[in-house]
């Protein structure tokens, strides 16, 4: 086919009588010869790009056989498609079954796909690796000719791109002939991209006119803190009012619920606007996907459940509420906006508080100045993914282990992994590979005739029900009165937890009573007329990038650089530095105070999240030492807020990096930010099980929490393979003490303030989610106060009698 | 406080942080649900491969709670072994904690057969009119299975339960979870009375929980 045409007839003829003409990166897209990426705003037609080369194909007719696979990170993407593609398959006439495979698609379908696969299959990676763990792989995917693999971009940046490059080379080897096509927003590194395909060509489309971004005016000023923005949703409402249709992102779940309730609270010409965030019910979103398809809404108020490249055509203006945290999420959301290639998109920012307004200023810079958030890709694809990788494939059939070591180092994240790692992976998966040899009878694989086989069969089943690399916490459905009442979405168990019978939240845009638990379902009566007690549930957590924490404390440090800021902002720093010293470049500025009967230290380091999780270790480490009894830590990209049971007086000698740097190893290998990473590599890598066949019945005597392997790997087999993947992961999210040791040298001036109340600056800080808990004296002796005054309280004595 | 002391029906016993229960006049010491041998019963049945440090775990507390506590008898109240197999491969690791020792297995619900290991095996056992058995019934007793927790301050703790008619141990064995108080049957068998959470310390609290002000960043 090395002469094939741009074009075939039939399909140039299609795209004249549509009125369009073929872009050239499609066209590039069509004329590839090897594997190939294409790089393109959105709204350039990427999707019909990597597909063009297997509609050309089928203007020839097609074999019977899979021809096609598209992967998608998202399940209504592959819906999406599915509906995009049947236009011009028909129009054309081609006889080509497209079908979609998701974890919503019913056993006897997928069954019937796996004997007979339709020619265009449309997918999700987590599927692919099931799919790959079928004794029946080798039949179903040899004349397997094309990959298109969507949204590529979002893909490697997580394990889940891990773990789709070690499938990809798996199908490779069962399909030798097999060409990929990878599609990409704009990202700034697409030659890493390309080597994370196992290398490709790069096709770089035209980036199209400059975004139209800028900050919403209001009428009303933000508040000092708070993450809601509901200050602005009259102004909100006048924008949506204007345009066709908007799409209106907020940061988090519970934010999205808040922000939906004050648009219609000013909704005066009751616009149809809708909601959709990852905790609804999943017929609760699929409704607000088709009434948006339909062109029966004007806005919709979202999460990052919608934040990847859905393709719905009419969007005209993206408004962002609370500030994009990460410059290169701001530009790809506003891709989202106009998808009229050659039209600049529209978006507006509104800041949640002054804090966030400063963060879009410094953004909206950043932006002109086309200065992207670098494309953060590990060197080494995670070991945890590869040790399932290695049991998945253990369920298709027997191992070799040296032609899968070289089939694994031709997958880009994997490219660099050494033979011993790949053995210690294998030795994990085959005896648990502990220090101590206890399991030779009962191996999870055994050796036969050089081959590594399944010992048990029957754990094939358990063992694909716990595929997958996204470790989301516990989530419980939430239905509406006893016994099998309406769904209503999912919350976090931890949330639920929290609930007393009679406290009140929001979910689903309406406010719930909370009942009771019951068979891990939670039962809420809705009550209307009531304020939500309390609304504050988890989303998505994102980081801000260090270089915009660097220009906004550069911003804050140079009043001569206020003047881009609206007179608010300007009042609110003068605020802040009436009661306390500014931070400027140069220094360290901290502040201590006292609310509630605890004492509070403020660090504005702005040295990003990761140094600023590091420092909170170490800093809670010293004032442990010192006596103070730290009780926890919250850490922004800005600063780090730590809370105990005495104040920090000098802050000096807690920062020197002397003795920050004594016991670092110890402290940190017992802390919780340690366990959390543990629990998610032991997930994923197979030694804890998150499905168990039928369902969530077992009780919690049968379960115990992953912290008590944690502990007792620390103690008995500190070196063991899963330790060594937890040090290197909780090392990413934290920063190493080279870097914290030079910010502090950078910093030689620190700047304590002792103030009488909260801050403007600290305000925020108090209600930040995803607190690390300090498990050391000072809850002792909280827990020890309390139950002594809950003795007092009951009329009990410590030595008092019960029952004769 | 590693231990505290209380009475329950004239008896007075003392509670240890480590989740065993110290009887003094009886120079005795009990503990429930130590389910030695859980890793190995997973991994037989084609399941993860825990770390399989647990039962050494286990019985190095075990060993430092006996030489504590001074005991002479060691009274294990049921689930002992994570099943009756386990058992078989245990005999040397428990030789010489039965040589020092009289020990008492009552049986559970995952070890129901008597062991080929020294000592009595029996479902149940009285005691200066208590009766020692693995679940709850007819008071006043003492027992496990259920590895009772609760919520104190924010953080979940395995608990002694003690009410009127029953005293119920938490789970002495490093790889096992817990049922919270008050979750069904636990309210039904304790609904008052105390508890003694342990972990770092021993401390008691009164059953129901006295409705508490939740510290915001407690």
């Amino acid at each position: 086919m090395l002469d094939q045409p741009a074009l075939p007839n039939r399909l140039a003829q299609w795209f004249t009588a549509q009125g369009w003409a073929p872009h050239p990166h499609q066209i590039a897209m069509l004329q590839a010869q090897g594997d190939a990426l294409l790089i393109a705003p959105t709204g350039g037609g990427k999707t019909l790009a990597g597909f063009l080369p297997t509609l050309a194909a089928a203007c020839n007719s097609l074999p019977k056989g899979l021809h096609t696979l598209y992967v998608s990170p998202l399940k209504a993407l592959t819906h999406d498609i599915g509906r995009n593609l049947a236009r011009p398959v028909a129009d054309l006439g081609l006889a080509l079954r497209i079908e979609d495979r998701t974890g919503d698609t019913s056993a006897t379908t997928r069954a019937r796909q796996r004997v007979d696969p339709p020619h265009i299959l449309l997918t999700t990676p987590e599927s692919l690796a099931l799919m790959l763990s079928y004794p029946e792989a080798p039949r179903i995917f040899p004349a397997l000719k094309r990959v298109v693999i969507d949204e590529i971009h979002a893909l490697a940046e997580s394990k889940r791109g891990d773990q789709l490059a070690l499938c990809l080379t798996r199908l490779r080897t069962l399909a030798p002939g097999l060409r990929m096509a990878g599609l990409s927003a704009t990202v700034e590194n697409p030659a890493a991209l390309a080597a994370f395909m196992g290398g490709a060509e790069i096709v770089q489309a035209d980036p199209g006119p400059p975004p139209d971004i800028a900050i919403l005016p209001t009428t009303l000023v933000p508040p000092w803190s708070g993450a809601g923005g509901a200050y602005a949703a009259r102004d909100v409402m006048a924008a949506i009012a204007e345009a066709r249709l908007t799409l209106v992102f907020i940061n988090t779940r519970a934010q999205a619920e808040l922000f939906f309730q004050a648009l219609w609270a000013v909704n005066d010409e009751n616009l149809p606007i809708g909601l959709h965030h990852g905790s609804l019910a999943r017929e609760q979103r699929r409704k607000v996907e088709a009434a948006m398809a339909a062109g029966e809404l004007r806005a919709v108020v979202a999460t990052g459940s919608l934040d990847l490249g859905l393709d719905w055509g009419d969007v005209d203006l993206v408004i962002q509420i609370g500030a994009p945290k990460n410059i290169k999420r701001l530009v790809q959301r506003i891709g989202r906006a106009n998808h009229r290639y050659d039209a600049p998109s529209r978006a507006r920012i509104v800041p949640a508080n002054r804090f966030e307004l400063l963060e879009c200023v410094a953004a909206l810079q950043a932006v002109e100045a086309h200065d992207l958030d670098g494309d953060g890709r590990d060197p080494l694809g995670g070991l945890d993914v590869l040790c399932q990788h290695l049991l998945l494939l253990a369920c298709a059939g027997p191992l070799d282990a040296d032609a899968l070591y070289t089939e694994i180092t031709r997958a880009g994240p994997y490219a660099s992994l050494s033979r011993a790692e790949f053995d210690a992976c294998l030795d994990f998966v085959a005896t648990g590979g502990y220090a101590l040899r206890a399991y030779d009878r009962w191996q999870r694989l055994v050796q036969r005739d050089g081959l590594w086989h399944l010992r048990d069969p029957r754990a094939a089943r358990d063992i694909r029900m716990n595929i997958g690399t996204i470790v989301a916490p516990e989530l419980l459905s939430v239905r509406r009165g006893p016994r099998g009442g309406a769904p209503l979405g999912e919350i976090e168990e931890a949330f639920a937890a929290s609930l007393s019978p009679g406290d009140t939240f929001l979910i689903g845009g309406q406010t719930v009573r909370y009942d009771r638990l019951r068979d891990m379902v939670v039962e809420v009566t809705p009550q209307p007329t009531r304020e939500p007690k309390i609304a504050v549930f988890n989303g998505l957590k994102m980081a801000t990038s260090t270089e915009l924490s660097a220009r906004v404390l550069a911003l804050i440090g140079d009043r001569s650089a206020w003047d881009a800021l609206p007179e608010h902002t300007r009042d609110w720093l003068r605020l802040q530095s009436e009661i306390a010293t500014l931070p400027r470049p140069g220094t360290m500025t901290c502040e201590s105070f006292a609310r509630g009967g605890q004492s509070y230290f403020a660090l504005y380091s702005f040295a990003g999240r990761n140094a600023n999780q590091t420092l909170g270790l170490l800093l809670t480490h010293r004032m442990e030492q010192a006596g103070l009894a730290p009780l926890g830590f919250v850490v922004t990209d800005y600063a780090l807020l730590i809370w105990s049971l005495e104040p920090v007086r000098d802050p000096g000698p807690l920062l020197d990096p002397e003795g920050l740097r004594n016991g670092f190893d110890d402290w940190l290998g017992g802390n919780a930010v340690m366990k959390r990473t543990f629990r998610a590599v032991a997930v994923v890598a197979g030694l804890i099980q998150r499905n168990l066949p039928g369902g969530r019945k077992s009780g919690k005597q049968a379960t115990f929490s992953s912290d008590i392997l944690y502990d007792t790997l620390r103690k008995f087999d500190p070196d063991h393979l899963l330790m060594r993947i937890t040090r290197t992961e909780a090392m990413r999210g934290l920063a190493d003490f080279g870097r914290i040791e030079e910010m502090l040298a950078s910093r030689p001036e620190i700047v304590h303030s002792l103030t009488p109340h909260v801050t403007p600056f600290a305000a925020p800080l108090m209600l930040e989610a995803g607190r690390v808990p300090i498990r050391a004296s000072g809850r002792a002796r909280l827990l020890e106060e309390e139950a002594a005054a809950m003795m007092r309280e009951a009329g009990l004595q410590i030595e008092a009698e019960t029952g004769i | 406080m590693d231990s505290l002391d209380f009475s329950f029906h004239g008896q007075q016993f003392r509670a240890r942080a480590s989740g065993a229960l110290s009887w003094p006049r009886q120079q005795a010491l009990l503990v429930a649900d130590l389910h030695l041998g859980k890793s190995e019963r997973m991994a037989r049945r084609g399941g993860a491969l825990l770390p399989p440090f647990e039962t050494a775990a286990t019985l190095a507390r075990l060993e430092a709670e006996i030489t504590d506590t001074g005991a002479r008898h060691l009274i294990c109240l049921g689930d002992s072994f994570d099943d009756d197999q386990a058992a078989i491969g245990l005999q040397d690791a428990l030789a010489g904690l039965c040589a020092d020792l009289s020990v008492t297995w009552i049986l559970g619900n995952h070890d129901p057969r008597p062991k080929a290991l020294p000592g009595l095996h029996a479902k149940e056992q009285q005691i200066a009119g208590l009766s020692l058995r693995h679940v709850a019934r007819q008071g006043p007793d003492i027992s496990g299975h259920y590895h009772p927790k609760l919520r104190v301050a924010g953080q979940r703790h395995p608990a002694f339960l003690i009410g009127t008619d029953h005293l119920i141990l938490p789970a002495f064995g490093t790889y096992t979870g817990g049922l919270d108080w008050p979750c069904a049957p636990l309210s039904a068998l304790v609904p008052e009375g105390r508890a003694i959470l342990t972990g770092r310390r021993a401390v008691m609290v009164p059953l129901p929980l006295p409705a508490r002000r939740k510290s915001r960043f407690g």
